[in-house]
Protein backbone atom coordinates (compact mmCIF):
# COMPACT_ATOMS: atom_id res chain seq x y z
CA UNK A 1 0.00 0.00 0.00
CA UNK A 2 2.75 2.70 0.95
CA UNK A 3 4.85 1.16 -2.27
CA UNK A 4 1.59 1.52 -4.45
CA UNK A 5 0.77 5.40 -2.87
CA UNK A 6 4.44 6.26 -3.70
CA UNK A 7 4.35 4.91 -7.04
CA UNK A 8 1.20 7.00 -7.84
CA UNK A 9 2.09 10.33 -6.26
CA UNK A 10 5.64 9.96 -8.50
CA UNK A 11 3.64 9.24 -11.52
CA UNK A 12 1.17 11.87 -11.23
CA UNK A 13 4.34 14.41 -10.40
CA UNK A 14 6.38 13.07 -13.67
CA UNK A 15 2.31 13.05 -15.86
CA UNK A 16 1.92 16.84 -15.06
CA UNK A 17 5.13 17.39 -16.87
CA UNK A 18 4.91 14.69 -19.49
CA UNK A 19 1.08 16.38 -19.68
CA UNK A 20 2.80 19.76 -20.35
CA UNK A 21 5.11 18.61 -23.19
CA UNK A 22 2.23 16.97 -24.99
CA UNK A 23 -0.16 20.06 -24.72
CA UNK A 24 3.02 21.84 -26.39
CA UNK A 25 3.19 19.15 -29.17
CA UNK A 26 -0.53 19.04 -29.77
CA UNK A 27 -1.16 23.10 -29.63
CA UNK A 28 1.49 22.93 -32.60
CA UNK A 29 0.24 20.30 -34.31
CA UNK A 30 -3.29 21.09 -34.75
CA UNK A 31 -2.59 24.56 -35.85
CA UNK A 32 0.40 24.03 -38.32
CA UNK A 33 0.20 19.82 -39.03
CA UNK A 34 3.79 19.75 -38.15
CA UNK A 35 5.30 17.22 -35.14
CA UNK A 36 8.03 19.53 -33.57
CA UNK A 37 10.83 17.41 -32.64
CA UNK A 38 12.71 20.34 -31.49
CA UNK A 39 10.24 20.97 -28.73
CA UNK A 40 12.44 19.75 -26.19
CA UNK A 41 15.62 21.02 -27.80
CA UNK A 42 13.74 24.28 -27.54
CA UNK A 43 12.98 23.58 -24.00
CA UNK A 44 16.70 22.43 -23.07
CA UNK A 45 18.01 24.86 -24.53
CA UNK A 46 15.70 27.94 -22.29
CA UNK A 47 16.29 25.86 -19.40
CA UNK A 48 20.01 26.56 -19.55
CA UNK A 49 18.89 30.45 -20.25
CA UNK A 50 17.30 29.96 -16.93
CA UNK A 51 19.94 28.50 -15.52
CA UNK A 52 22.68 30.80 -16.66
CA UNK A 53 20.85 33.54 -15.25
CA UNK A 54 20.35 32.03 -11.79
CA UNK A 55 24.01 31.08 -11.60
CA UNK A 56 24.62 34.89 -12.09
CA UNK A 57 22.99 35.19 -8.69
CA UNK A 58 19.04 35.81 -9.33
CA UNK A 59 16.44 33.80 -8.12
CA UNK A 60 14.85 30.80 -9.28
CA UNK A 61 11.67 32.59 -10.25
CA UNK A 62 13.59 35.50 -12.45
CA UNK A 63 15.11 32.07 -14.22
CA UNK A 64 11.25 31.02 -14.52
CA UNK A 65 10.24 34.55 -15.80
CA UNK A 66 13.42 34.42 -18.38
CA UNK A 67 12.90 30.43 -19.27
CA UNK A 68 8.97 31.19 -20.47
CA UNK A 69 9.43 35.02 -22.40
CA UNK A 70 12.28 32.80 -24.13
CA UNK A 71 10.02 30.14 -25.13
CA UNK A 72 7.66 32.44 -26.30
CA UNK A 73 10.23 34.36 -28.56
CA UNK A 74 11.71 31.16 -29.82
CA UNK A 75 8.78 29.76 -30.31
CA UNK A 76 7.44 32.63 -32.80
CA UNK A 77 10.84 33.19 -34.20
CA UNK A 78 11.45 29.63 -35.26
CA UNK A 79 7.22 29.48 -37.23
CA UNK A 80 8.73 32.76 -38.49
CA UNK A 81 12.13 31.91 -40.11
CA UNK A 82 11.77 28.25 -40.26
CA UNK A 83 8.34 26.73 -40.50
CA UNK A 84 6.67 29.40 -42.39
CA UNK A 85 9.01 28.72 -45.54
CA UNK A 86 8.26 25.05 -45.50
CA UNK A 87 4.72 25.42 -44.92
CA UNK A 88 2.39 24.16 -47.72
CA UNK A 89 5.25 21.97 -49.22
CA UNK A 90 5.72 18.10 -48.93
CA UNK A 91 4.89 17.20 -44.98
CA UNK A 92 8.40 16.06 -44.74
CA UNK A 93 10.27 19.14 -45.32
CA UNK A 94 8.55 20.56 -42.21
CA UNK A 95 9.92 16.97 -40.46
CA UNK A 96 13.30 17.34 -41.65
CA UNK A 97 13.35 20.98 -40.29
CA UNK A 98 12.17 20.18 -37.15
CA UNK A 99 14.84 17.21 -36.57
CA UNK A 100 17.57 19.53 -37.83
CA UNK A 101 16.72 22.38 -35.67
CA UNK A 102 16.84 19.26 -32.68
CA UNK A 103 20.22 18.49 -33.79
CA UNK A 104 21.07 22.34 -34.08
CA UNK A 105 20.54 23.23 -30.47
CA UNK A 106 21.39 20.18 -29.15
CA UNK A 107 25.40 21.30 -30.85
CA UNK A 108 24.54 24.95 -29.92
CA UNK A 109 24.00 24.08 -26.57
CA UNK A 110 26.78 22.27 -25.99
CA UNK A 111 29.46 25.05 -27.20
CA UNK A 112 27.32 27.62 -25.44
CA UNK A 113 26.63 26.22 -22.13
CA UNK A 114 28.96 22.79 -22.16
CA UNK A 115 28.16 19.03 -21.97
CA UNK A 116 29.04 18.41 -18.45
CA UNK A 117 26.07 17.89 -16.12
CA UNK A 118 24.87 20.73 -14.23
CA UNK A 119 22.63 20.66 -11.14
CA UNK A 120 19.31 23.01 -11.74
CA UNK A 121 18.18 24.01 -8.27
CA UNK A 122 14.54 23.15 -7.47
CA UNK A 123 12.50 26.38 -5.29
CA UNK A 124 10.70 23.88 -2.70
CA UNK A 125 12.16 21.37 -0.28
CA UNK A 126 13.00 17.97 -1.93
CA UNK A 127 12.85 15.78 0.61
CA UNK A 128 9.21 14.00 0.50
CA UNK A 129 6.67 14.08 3.24
CA UNK A 130 6.14 12.57 6.13
CA UNK A 131 3.12 10.23 6.07
CA UNK A 132 2.11 7.88 8.93
CA UNK A 133 5.45 7.92 10.41
CA UNK A 134 6.98 7.36 6.49
CA UNK A 135 9.21 9.12 4.00
CA UNK A 136 7.31 9.11 1.31
CA UNK A 137 8.45 10.33 -3.00
CA UNK A 138 6.34 12.73 -2.75
CA UNK A 139 7.76 16.48 -1.95
CA UNK A 140 6.80 19.86 -1.67
CA UNK A 141 8.71 20.33 -5.02
CA UNK A 142 6.46 17.84 -6.22
CA UNK A 143 3.39 19.73 -5.22
CA UNK A 144 4.88 23.17 -7.21
CA UNK A 145 4.92 20.99 -10.17
CA UNK A 146 1.11 19.94 -9.96
CA UNK A 147 0.36 23.79 -9.48
CA UNK A 148 2.28 24.87 -11.83
CA UNK A 149 0.87 23.05 -15.10
CA UNK A 150 -2.67 23.07 -13.67
CA UNK A 151 -2.44 27.17 -13.41
CA UNK A 152 -1.15 27.21 -16.96
CA UNK A 153 -3.62 24.61 -18.40
CA UNK A 154 -6.46 26.83 -16.42
CA UNK A 155 -4.92 29.85 -18.17
CA UNK A 156 -4.92 28.52 -22.23
CA UNK A 157 -8.30 27.33 -21.26
CA UNK A 158 -9.66 30.42 -20.40
CA UNK A 159 -7.70 31.72 -23.49
CA UNK A 160 -9.21 29.37 -26.15
CA UNK A 161 -12.65 29.43 -24.66
CA UNK A 162 -13.28 33.07 -23.48
CA UNK A 163 -11.50 35.26 -25.26
CA UNK A 164 -11.89 36.74 -28.90
CA UNK A 165 -8.26 35.70 -29.69
CA UNK A 166 -8.52 31.74 -28.49
CA UNK A 167 -11.55 31.94 -30.76
CA UNK A 168 -9.38 33.94 -33.43
CA UNK A 169 -6.86 31.12 -33.05
CA UNK A 170 -8.86 27.95 -32.83
CA UNK A 171 -10.54 29.05 -36.42
CA UNK A 172 -6.85 29.74 -37.59
CA UNK A 173 -6.27 26.26 -36.70
CA UNK A 174 -9.22 24.68 -38.16
CA UNK A 175 -9.57 26.65 -41.69
CA UNK A 176 -7.09 28.99 -42.69
CA UNK A 177 -9.21 30.06 -45.77
CA UNK A 178 -12.16 30.48 -44.09
CA UNK A 179 -10.75 32.31 -41.20
CA UNK A 180 -8.81 34.81 -43.10
CA UNK A 181 -12.18 35.21 -45.22
CA UNK A 182 -13.47 36.58 -41.71
CA UNK A 183 -10.93 39.12 -41.26
CA UNK A 184 -8.67 36.92 -38.80
CA UNK A 185 -5.15 37.28 -39.71
CA UNK A 186 -4.00 33.70 -39.57
CA UNK A 187 -0.23 34.33 -40.29
CA UNK A 188 -0.15 36.24 -37.13
CA UNK A 189 -2.60 33.39 -35.62
CA UNK A 190 -0.15 30.35 -36.17
CA UNK A 191 2.68 32.26 -35.31
CA UNK A 192 0.86 33.15 -31.30
CA UNK A 193 -0.09 29.26 -31.11
CA UNK A 194 4.11 28.12 -31.83
CA UNK A 195 5.46 30.77 -29.39
CA UNK A 196 2.45 30.01 -26.67
CA UNK A 197 3.49 26.30 -27.17
CA UNK A 198 6.94 26.86 -27.05
CA UNK A 199 6.30 28.62 -23.65
CA UNK A 200 4.92 25.52 -22.02
CA UNK A 201 6.84 23.23 -23.46
CA UNK A 202 9.41 25.41 -22.12
CA UNK A 203 7.92 25.45 -18.19
CA UNK A 204 7.64 21.68 -18.75
CA UNK A 205 12.26 21.71 -19.63
CA UNK A 206 12.08 23.73 -16.22
CA UNK A 207 9.89 22.04 -14.34
CA UNK A 208 11.35 18.90 -15.05
CA UNK A 209 15.30 19.89 -14.49
CA UNK A 210 14.38 21.15 -11.08
CA UNK A 211 16.32 19.42 -8.17
CA UNK A 212 17.75 17.49 -10.80
CA UNK A 213 20.90 17.30 -13.70
CA UNK A 214 20.68 18.96 -17.12
CA UNK A 215 22.65 18.87 -19.92
CA UNK A 216 22.32 19.05 -23.61
CA UNK A 217 20.26 15.91 -24.15
CA UNK A 218 18.59 15.85 -20.77
CA UNK A 219 14.86 16.43 -22.68
CA UNK A 220 15.67 13.17 -24.98
CA UNK A 221 13.59 10.90 -22.72
CA UNK A 222 10.59 13.69 -22.57
CA UNK A 223 10.17 14.07 -26.04
CA UNK A 224 9.51 10.34 -26.42
CA UNK A 225 7.22 10.04 -23.70
CA UNK A 226 5.32 13.34 -24.46
CA UNK A 227 4.61 12.02 -27.69
CA UNK A 228 3.65 9.19 -26.94
CA UNK A 229 0.83 11.13 -24.43
CA UNK A 230 0.06 12.88 -27.29
CA UNK A 231 -0.75 10.05 -29.70
CA UNK A 232 -2.24 8.43 -27.51
CA UNK A 233 -4.76 11.63 -26.31
CA UNK A 234 -5.56 12.23 -29.91
CA UNK A 235 -2.30 14.68 -31.24
CA UNK A 236 -5.49 16.78 -31.78
CA UNK A 237 -6.88 17.25 -28.85
CA UNK A 238 -5.66 19.69 -25.89
CA UNK A 239 -7.87 17.84 -23.06
CA UNK A 240 -6.52 14.34 -24.51
CA UNK A 241 -2.99 15.97 -24.35
CA UNK A 242 -3.27 15.83 -20.50
CA UNK A 243 -5.10 13.06 -20.16
CA UNK A 244 -2.38 11.39 -21.92
CA UNK A 245 0.36 12.71 -20.32
CA UNK A 246 -1.16 11.70 -17.00
CA UNK A 247 -1.79 8.15 -18.09
CA UNK A 248 1.82 8.10 -19.12
CA UNK A 249 3.48 9.24 -16.38
CA UNK A 250 1.09 7.04 -13.75
CA UNK A 251 1.97 3.67 -16.08
CA UNK A 252 5.73 4.62 -16.33
CA UNK A 253 6.04 5.27 -12.20
CA UNK A 254 4.18 1.66 -11.81
CA UNK A 255 6.30 -0.11 -14.70
CA UNK A 256 9.41 1.73 -12.66
CA UNK A 257 8.14 0.85 -9.24
CA UNK A 258 7.06 -2.92 -9.91
CA UNK A 259 9.09 -4.23 -12.56
CA UNK A 260 12.18 -2.01 -12.98
CA UNK A 261 13.41 1.07 -14.33
CA UNK A 262 15.19 -0.69 -17.03
CA UNK A 263 12.07 -1.37 -19.07
CA UNK A 264 10.45 2.09 -19.13
CA UNK A 265 11.24 3.24 -22.21
CA UNK A 266 10.12 0.21 -23.17
CA UNK A 267 6.96 0.32 -21.90
CA UNK A 268 6.25 3.83 -23.75
CA UNK A 269 7.25 1.99 -27.16
CA UNK A 270 5.01 -0.38 -26.03
CA UNK A 271 2.00 1.74 -24.99
CA UNK A 272 2.79 3.48 -28.63
CA UNK A 273 2.07 0.59 -30.01
CA UNK A 274 -0.75 -1.00 -28.62
CA UNK A 275 -2.53 2.69 -29.00
CA UNK A 276 -1.97 2.62 -33.21
CA UNK A 277 -2.82 -0.76 -33.17
CA UNK A 278 -5.87 -0.59 -31.01
CA UNK A 279 -7.19 2.90 -31.45
CA UNK A 280 -4.49 4.88 -33.59
CA UNK A 281 -7.26 8.05 -33.74
CA UNK A 282 -6.29 8.39 -29.60
CA UNK A 283 -8.41 8.39 -26.92
CA UNK A 284 -10.09 12.13 -27.35
CA UNK A 285 -10.40 12.23 -31.52
CA UNK A 286 -13.33 14.57 -32.48
CA UNK A 287 -13.85 11.77 -35.44
CA UNK A 288 -14.84 8.97 -32.90
CA UNK A 289 -16.59 11.41 -30.87
CA UNK A 290 -18.53 11.79 -33.73
CA UNK A 291 -18.90 8.27 -34.64
CA UNK A 292 -20.69 7.70 -31.54
CA UNK B 1 -21.13 56.96 -56.05
CA UNK B 2 -22.57 55.05 -53.08
CA UNK B 3 -21.10 52.90 -50.31
CA UNK B 4 -20.54 49.54 -51.51
CA UNK B 5 -19.94 49.84 -55.53
CA UNK B 6 -18.11 47.08 -56.16
CA UNK B 7 -16.04 47.43 -59.94
CA UNK B 8 -14.40 44.56 -61.58
CA UNK B 9 -12.03 45.81 -64.50
CA UNK B 10 -10.37 43.55 -66.94
CA UNK B 11 -10.11 40.61 -64.57
CA UNK B 12 -7.84 38.04 -65.46
CA UNK B 13 -6.93 34.95 -63.60
CA UNK B 14 -5.34 31.86 -64.34
CA UNK B 15 -4.20 28.50 -62.90
CA UNK B 16 -0.56 27.79 -64.37
CA UNK B 17 -1.89 26.93 -68.34
CA UNK B 18 -5.44 27.66 -67.89
CA UNK B 19 -7.14 31.00 -68.20
CA UNK B 20 -10.05 30.46 -65.42
CA UNK B 21 -11.06 34.34 -65.53
CA UNK B 22 -10.27 35.97 -69.14
CA UNK B 23 -10.43 39.99 -68.92
CA UNK B 24 -13.99 40.21 -66.81
CA UNK B 25 -15.84 43.59 -66.32
CA UNK B 26 -18.46 43.64 -64.07
CA UNK B 27 -19.74 46.81 -61.90
CA UNK B 28 -22.43 45.58 -59.02
CA UNK B 29 -24.27 48.52 -57.12
CA UNK B 30 -25.29 48.67 -53.69
CA UNK B 31 -29.12 47.38 -53.10
CA UNK B 32 -28.75 45.42 -56.16
CA UNK B 33 -28.55 41.62 -56.33
CA UNK B 34 -25.73 40.69 -59.26
CA UNK B 35 -26.78 37.37 -60.24
CA UNK B 36 -23.40 35.57 -62.17
CA UNK B 37 -24.54 32.65 -64.33
CA UNK B 38 -22.57 29.89 -66.24
CA UNK B 39 -22.16 26.63 -66.43
CA UNK B 40 -19.76 24.20 -64.40
CA UNK B 41 -16.00 25.20 -64.92
CA UNK B 42 -17.32 29.16 -66.32
CA UNK B 43 -15.08 30.67 -64.17
CA UNK B 44 -17.41 31.55 -61.55
CA UNK B 45 -16.28 30.61 -58.03
CA UNK B 46 -12.62 32.02 -59.62
CA UNK B 47 -14.42 35.39 -59.82
CA UNK B 48 -15.24 35.27 -56.26
CA UNK B 49 -12.09 33.99 -55.01
CA UNK B 50 -10.17 36.81 -57.34
CA UNK B 51 -12.23 39.45 -55.55
CA UNK B 52 -11.87 38.06 -52.15
CA UNK B 53 -7.98 37.88 -52.16
CA UNK B 54 -7.58 34.35 -52.30
CA UNK B 55 -6.39 34.03 -55.53
CA UNK B 56 -3.88 36.52 -57.38
CA UNK B 57 -4.86 37.80 -60.67
CA UNK B 58 -2.56 38.18 -63.20
CA UNK B 59 -4.27 41.33 -64.68
CA UNK B 60 -7.14 43.66 -63.97
CA UNK B 61 -8.69 45.46 -61.08
CA UNK B 62 -11.10 45.21 -58.11
CA UNK B 63 -11.92 48.52 -56.91
CA UNK B 64 -14.43 49.44 -53.69
CA UNK B 65 -15.91 52.80 -53.77
CA UNK B 66 -12.81 53.80 -55.72
CA UNK B 67 -10.32 51.91 -53.67
CA UNK B 68 -8.41 49.70 -55.06
CA UNK B 69 -8.06 46.44 -53.65
CA UNK B 70 -6.37 44.15 -56.36
CA UNK B 71 -3.51 43.30 -54.16
CA UNK B 72 -4.17 43.68 -50.56
CA UNK B 73 -4.49 40.38 -48.65
CA UNK B 74 -8.10 37.97 -48.14
CA UNK B 75 -7.72 39.40 -44.60
CA UNK B 76 -7.53 43.04 -45.09
CA UNK B 77 -10.25 42.73 -47.98
CA UNK B 78 -12.45 41.13 -45.27
CA UNK B 79 -11.94 44.16 -43.33
CA UNK B 80 -12.43 46.28 -46.04
CA UNK B 81 -16.49 45.56 -46.14
CA UNK B 82 -16.42 42.43 -48.73
CA UNK B 83 -17.79 39.30 -47.14
CA UNK B 84 -17.42 36.07 -48.76
CA UNK B 85 -19.04 32.93 -48.28
CA UNK B 86 -17.30 30.60 -50.10
CA UNK B 87 -18.71 27.35 -52.08
CA UNK B 88 -19.32 24.66 -50.05
CA UNK B 89 -20.17 26.75 -47.28
CA UNK B 90 -17.11 27.24 -44.86
CA UNK B 91 -18.95 26.53 -42.03
CA UNK B 92 -16.14 25.81 -39.18
CA UNK B 93 -17.34 22.27 -38.01
CA UNK B 94 -14.93 22.24 -34.97
CA UNK B 95 -16.32 25.20 -33.65
CA UNK B 96 -19.92 25.42 -31.55
CA UNK B 97 -22.70 27.55 -33.60
CA UNK B 98 -22.30 31.18 -31.57
CA UNK B 99 -18.43 30.66 -32.31
CA UNK B 100 -19.26 30.55 -35.66
CA UNK B 101 -21.35 33.63 -35.88
CA UNK B 102 -18.84 35.59 -33.29
CA UNK B 103 -15.68 35.26 -35.93
CA UNK B 104 -17.87 36.98 -38.06
CA UNK B 105 -19.20 39.74 -35.49
CA UNK B 106 -15.52 40.17 -34.78
CA UNK B 107 -14.37 42.67 -37.46
CA UNK B 108 -13.77 45.54 -35.19
CA UNK B 109 -17.57 45.47 -33.63
CA UNK B 110 -18.27 46.57 -30.08
CA UNK B 111 -19.31 43.88 -27.62
CA UNK B 112 -22.96 45.99 -27.39
CA UNK B 113 -23.59 45.41 -31.52
CA UNK B 114 -22.12 42.05 -31.64
CA UNK B 115 -24.86 40.70 -28.69
CA UNK B 116 -27.32 43.13 -30.74
CA UNK B 117 -26.33 41.37 -34.01
CA UNK B 118 -26.50 38.05 -32.64
CA UNK B 119 -29.93 38.35 -31.52
CA UNK B 120 -30.80 39.57 -35.03
CA UNK B 121 -29.41 36.93 -36.47
CA UNK B 122 -30.64 34.16 -34.06
CA UNK B 123 -34.36 35.97 -35.15
CA UNK B 124 -34.02 35.78 -38.60
CA UNK B 125 -33.12 32.48 -38.25
CA UNK B 126 -34.70 30.45 -35.39
CA UNK B 127 -32.94 26.83 -36.00
CA UNK B 128 -29.95 28.65 -35.36
CA UNK B 129 -30.81 29.82 -31.87
CA UNK B 130 -31.76 26.46 -30.59
CA UNK B 131 -28.02 24.64 -31.26
CA UNK B 132 -26.11 27.78 -30.36
CA UNK B 133 -24.05 25.52 -27.93
CA UNK B 134 -23.93 22.69 -30.46
CA UNK B 135 -21.13 22.47 -32.40
CA UNK B 136 -21.98 23.41 -36.06
CA UNK B 137 -21.29 20.26 -37.66
CA UNK B 138 -25.03 18.57 -36.32
CA UNK B 139 -26.49 21.25 -38.82
CA UNK B 140 -28.26 19.97 -41.93
CA UNK B 141 -27.42 22.09 -45.11
CA UNK B 142 -29.95 24.39 -45.17
CA UNK B 143 -29.17 25.32 -41.13
CA UNK B 144 -25.35 25.56 -42.59
CA UNK B 145 -26.48 28.00 -45.31
CA UNK B 146 -28.53 29.92 -42.84
CA UNK B 147 -25.09 30.14 -40.44
CA UNK B 148 -22.98 31.34 -43.31
CA UNK B 149 -24.93 34.17 -44.38
CA UNK B 150 -25.68 35.20 -40.63
CA UNK B 151 -22.11 35.03 -40.03
CA UNK B 152 -21.19 37.31 -43.04
CA UNK B 153 -24.43 39.71 -42.36
CA UNK B 154 -22.65 40.24 -38.99
CA UNK B 155 -19.58 41.52 -39.99
CA UNK B 156 -21.77 44.61 -41.40
CA UNK B 157 -20.47 44.33 -45.34
CA UNK B 158 -20.71 46.63 -48.03
CA UNK B 159 -20.53 43.40 -50.63
CA UNK B 160 -21.84 40.17 -49.80
CA UNK B 161 -20.12 37.74 -52.41
CA UNK B 162 -22.27 33.98 -52.21
CA UNK B 163 -21.20 31.28 -54.36
CA UNK B 164 -23.72 28.79 -55.18
CA UNK B 165 -25.64 29.14 -51.76
CA UNK B 166 -28.63 27.13 -53.40
CA UNK B 167 -26.43 24.04 -53.96
CA UNK B 168 -27.48 20.74 -52.14
CA UNK B 169 -30.42 22.69 -51.09
CA UNK B 170 -34.06 21.47 -50.95
CA UNK B 171 -35.90 24.04 -53.44
CA UNK B 172 -38.36 24.91 -50.81
CA UNK B 173 -35.34 26.38 -48.21
CA UNK B 174 -33.27 27.76 -51.63
CA UNK B 175 -36.73 29.93 -52.16
CA UNK B 176 -36.88 30.59 -48.32
CA UNK B 177 -33.05 31.67 -48.49
CA UNK B 178 -33.51 33.94 -51.61
CA UNK B 179 -36.07 35.38 -50.31
CA UNK B 180 -34.63 36.33 -47.08
CA UNK B 181 -31.53 37.84 -49.06
CA UNK B 182 -33.82 39.73 -51.57
CA UNK B 183 -35.53 41.46 -47.95
CA UNK B 184 -31.69 42.11 -46.96
CA UNK B 185 -30.91 43.97 -49.60
CA UNK B 186 -34.33 45.83 -49.92
CA UNK B 187 -33.91 46.74 -46.65
CA UNK B 188 -30.35 47.26 -46.05
CA UNK B 189 -28.89 48.41 -49.44
CA UNK B 190 -26.08 45.69 -49.37
CA UNK B 191 -24.37 44.84 -52.82
CA UNK B 192 -24.90 41.49 -53.66
CA UNK B 193 -22.80 39.58 -56.67
CA UNK B 194 -24.97 36.26 -56.37
CA UNK B 195 -23.02 33.25 -58.00
CA UNK B 196 -25.38 30.19 -59.41
CA UNK B 197 -25.73 27.44 -61.68
CA UNK B 198 -29.17 27.34 -60.56
CA UNK B 199 -30.11 30.13 -62.98
CA UNK B 200 -33.57 29.60 -62.75
CA UNK B 201 -33.85 30.53 -58.88
CA UNK B 202 -31.26 33.20 -59.38
CA UNK B 203 -32.57 35.36 -61.85
CA UNK B 204 -35.92 35.23 -59.93
CA UNK B 205 -34.22 37.35 -57.41
CA UNK B 206 -31.39 39.48 -59.29
CA UNK B 207 -31.68 42.93 -60.71
CA UNK B 208 -29.16 42.51 -63.27
CA UNK B 209 -27.35 39.50 -64.79
CA UNK B 210 -23.85 38.40 -66.28
CA UNK B 211 -23.30 34.97 -67.70
CA UNK B 212 -19.53 34.06 -67.97
CA UNK B 213 -18.44 31.02 -70.76
CA UNK B 214 -14.79 29.82 -70.13
CA UNK B 215 -14.08 32.67 -68.23
CA UNK B 216 -15.31 34.98 -70.70
CA UNK B 217 -18.86 37.61 -70.08
CA UNK B 218 -20.73 36.46 -72.95
CA UNK B 219 -23.95 38.43 -72.19
CA UNK B 220 -24.99 41.07 -69.13
CA UNK B 221 -28.60 42.46 -69.16
CA UNK B 222 -31.69 42.91 -66.75
CA UNK B 223 -32.55 39.58 -64.94
CA UNK B 224 -35.58 39.83 -66.44
CA UNK B 225 -34.85 40.21 -69.73
CA UNK B 226 -31.80 37.58 -69.84
CA UNK B 227 -34.75 35.01 -68.34
CA UNK B 228 -36.47 35.91 -71.16
CA UNK B 229 -34.09 35.29 -73.97
CA UNK B 230 -34.73 31.55 -75.23
CA UNK B 231 -31.31 31.35 -76.87
CA UNK B 232 -29.45 32.49 -74.07
CA UNK B 233 -31.08 30.12 -72.16
CA UNK B 234 -30.74 27.32 -73.91
CA UNK B 235 -27.26 27.80 -74.58
CA UNK B 236 -26.12 28.67 -71.39
CA UNK B 237 -28.06 28.61 -68.27
CA UNK B 238 -29.71 25.07 -68.80
CA UNK B 239 -33.36 25.84 -68.23
N1 LIG C 1 -7.16 25.39 -57.95
C1 LIG C 1 -7.26 25.21 -59.28
N2 LIG C 1 -6.19 24.74 -59.98
C2 LIG C 1 -6.27 24.57 -61.31
N3 LIG C 1 -7.36 24.82 -62.04
C3 LIG C 1 -8.46 25.27 -61.41
C4 LIG C 1 -8.46 25.49 -60.00
N4 LIG C 1 -9.68 25.94 -59.63
C5 LIG C 1 -10.39 26.01 -60.77
N5 LIG C 1 -9.67 25.61 -61.82
C6 LIG C 1 -10.11 25.60 -63.24
O1 LIG C 1 -10.55 26.90 -63.55
C7 LIG C 1 -11.72 26.86 -64.31
C8 LIG C 1 -12.82 27.63 -63.63
O2 LIG C 1 -13.15 26.98 -62.41
P1 LIG C 1 -14.20 27.58 -61.37
O3 LIG C 1 -13.87 28.99 -61.14
O4 LIG C 1 -14.21 26.69 -60.19
O5 LIG C 1 -15.57 27.49 -62.16
P2 LIG C 1 -17.07 27.47 -61.62
O6 LIG C 1 -17.09 27.97 -60.24
O7 LIG C 1 -17.81 28.34 -62.58
O8 LIG C 1 -17.54 26.05 -61.72
C9 LIG C 1 -12.04 25.39 -64.54
O9 LIG C 1 -11.50 25.01 -65.78
C10 LIG C 1 -11.32 24.71 -63.42
O10 LIG C 1 -10.94 23.41 -63.79
MG1 LIG D 1 -17.76 27.07 -58.55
Amino acid sequence: MQQFLNVTLTGLGQGAVYAAFALALVLIWRSTRVVNFAQGAMAMFTTYLALTVIEGGQSYWVGLVVALVAGLVLGAVIERLVIRPVEGGPELNAVIVTLGLFVALQALAAILFGSTFRSFPAPFDLRGFTVGGVNIAFTPNSIYIIVAVVVVMLALVALFRFTDLGLKMRAAAFSQEVSRLLGVPVGRMLTLGWALAAGVGSLSGLLIAGGSLVFPAYMDAVIVYGFVAAVLGGLDSPAGAVVGGLTIGLLLSYVSGYLGSELVALAALAILVAVLLVRPQGLFARTAARRV
Amino acid sequence: MSAGTLEISGLTTSYGPVTALDTVDITAERGQVTAVLGANGAGKSTLLRTISGLVRPAAGQVLLDGTDLTHAPAEAIARAGIAHVPEGRGVITELTVEENLRLGAMLGASRRRTERGLAQVYEMFPPLAQRRRHDAHVLSGGERQMLVIGRALLSGPDVLLLDEPSLGLAPRIVAQIFGLLRDLVDSDGVTVLLVEQNARSALSIADVGVVLNLGRVVARDAAAALAADDGLRHAYLGF
